[in-house]
């Protein structure tokens, strides 16, 4: 297959927003549970076509931020723009931006009950953003990028872990996003599987998808990412290029968590 | 006593069919219109508003926590009274049945749906559906596989249960069993004759839900 087959074939369709408007702007983003500080007012921004790489320890807050990005988790104050609009804003219709935000989850979280081209076909038939038939041959193309093909019609249950990842995320490509959350989407996998997964979102971002990946994979964040965000303790640490937070971090809690995971 | 029992099955064996007839109309009517009220009741249960909650859960405890038996007086005598038209022991003890039924079915379609995995709603949520569609599409359709047995064992127990409407001359297979010993001055025989009936029917039922449990689990 030539390099041209192998692209995803992003129809990106951003609206027309000022060209300094960011993607995604976080502004003194807060987030408790009960008595738990979980985000201690987080200010950061995603550029379009940015990939960035959220690291840092558990309980720091990585996955909270990320599934505040598209709501999932209400901030508790501040707030969170997208394209331009106010998403954290009364009356917003969230509904239609998440259409625009693919996320992927550590947990795969597919549709047991349907079928890997169903579970691709649903949300895309059901928000009118295609017919059905149309839909399906686009589902098929889109399987066939992640080598899924052969299971079109089969449940999910006989999939191993790595094939619904792949599936997960071709179900939130589908959707057509302009920005891809991806939540530790290695961390459930058997080691054997994370290559692969992590190859697509390799294939993806090299095809300029704006993505914000939560990860433990080191050497992948350092691969794929224009920047990556050191997480402590419910805020942004450090932040920078992978080769400058990698290998001169500034931040001596930066410093210590690199030496207990990079040897 | 052997020879009795035969007696009665040969004599009153219709009387018996009769009065299984009844029982089984009793319990599908209890657990069809029960399991939809009780899916009602399991939505207000799970609402936004909490007068709404409140409101459900008071209905659920009130039913789980005093007797069918009770219930099936209260409504026998209360119903007509509200509406004369409900002037009909079938109506009442129907009435009261269903309610009585909904109260435990709602708590079986709300486990039903609750154990289904958070992440598939964030799933579909994150895709852009809304709350509606994600229940309909994704949530209900896996809920079901958990609703549906427990919705059959619910069956199971009332039609045992329905042996208490009896009392009321309802027509079922105890009503039978009552009419059966009065006109042949017998009491064991008519209730190992009845308890056999139901025996054969609960357990051939309980066995048929669970295999039918197996395959639904095979199938995930």
């Amino acid at each position: 297959m030539t390099e041209q087959a192998l692209t995803f074939g992003l129809e990106q369709e951003l609206q027309s927003i000022p060209e300094t408007e960011p993607l995604i702007r976080v502004v003194d983003l807060k987030k408790d549970f009960g008595k738990l500080k979980v985000l201690k007012g987080l200010n950061e921004q995603v550029k379009k076509g940015e990939v960035i790489s959220i690291v840092g320890p558990s309980g720091s807050g990585k996955s909270t931020f990320l599934r505040c990005l598209n709501l999932l988790e209400r901030p508790t104050s501040g707030q969170v723009f997208f394209e331009g609009t106010e998403i954290t804003a009364k009356g917003v219709d969230i509904n239609r931006h998440r259409q625009k935000m693919g996320m992927v989850f550590q947990l795969f979280n597919i549709f047991p009950h349907l079928t890997v081209s169903e579970n691709i076909c649903l949300a895309p038939v059901m928000l009118g953003k295609r017919k059905k038939p149309e839909m399906q041959e686009y589902a098929d193309q889109l399987l066939k990028r992640v080598g899924l093909l052969d299971k079109r019609n089969e449940h999910p249950g006989r999939l191993s872990g790595g094939q619904k990842q792949r599936l997960a995320i071709v179900r939130a490509l589908a959707m057509n996003p302009d920005v891809m959350l991806f939540d530790e989407p290695t961390s459930a996998l058997d080691p054997e599987m994370v290559g692969e997964v992590l190859d697509v979102i390799v294939k993806l971002v090299s095809e300029g998808m704006t993505s914000v990946i939560v990860t433990h994979e080191m050497g992948f964040a350092r691969e794929v990412s224009d920047r990556v965000l050191f997480m402590d303790d419910g805020i942004i640490a450090e932040q920078g290029p992978p080769d400058e937070i990698f290998d001169h971090p500034q931040n001596p809690r930066t410093q210590e968590f690199f030496s207990k995971v990079l040897r | 006593m052997f020879a009795n029992t035969i007696k009665v099955v040969v004599k009153y064996g219709y009387l018996f069919v009769d009065g299984l007839k009844y029982t089984l109309y009793l319990s599908a009517i209890s657990v069809f219109f029960g399991a939809i009220f009780g899916s009602l009741i399991a939505m207000m249960r799970m609402s936004h508003f909490r007068t709404v909650r409140t409101v459900a859960t008071a209905y659920i405890e009130a039913i789980r926590c005093t007797p069918l038996l009770l219930q099936l007086y209260f409504f026998y005598f209360m119903l007509p009274d509200l509406l004369p038209i409900l002037n009909d022991k079938f109506i009442c003890i129907s009435v009261a049945l269903v309610i009585n039924c909904s109260a435990y079915t709602s708590e079986i379609v709300r486990a039903g749906i609750q154990a289904v995995d958070r992440g598939q709603m964030e799933a579909a949520r994150s895709l852009g559906l809304d709350a509606r569609q994600t229940m309909r599409r994704v949530i209900l359709p896996q809920a079901v596989k958990n609703i549906l047995p427990a919705l059959c064992n619910e069956f199971i127990m009332i039609i045992k249960e329905t042996s208490l409407a009896s009392v009321f001359f309802i027509g079922d297979i105890m009503t039978q069993y009552r009419v059966i010993s009065g006109a042949m001055y017998l009491v064991i025989e008519p209730l190992i004759v009845a308890g056999v009936i139901y025996f054969i029917l609960t357990f051939s039922l309980s066995k048929l839900v669970a295999s039918y449990e197996r395959r639904l689990k095979v199938g995930d």
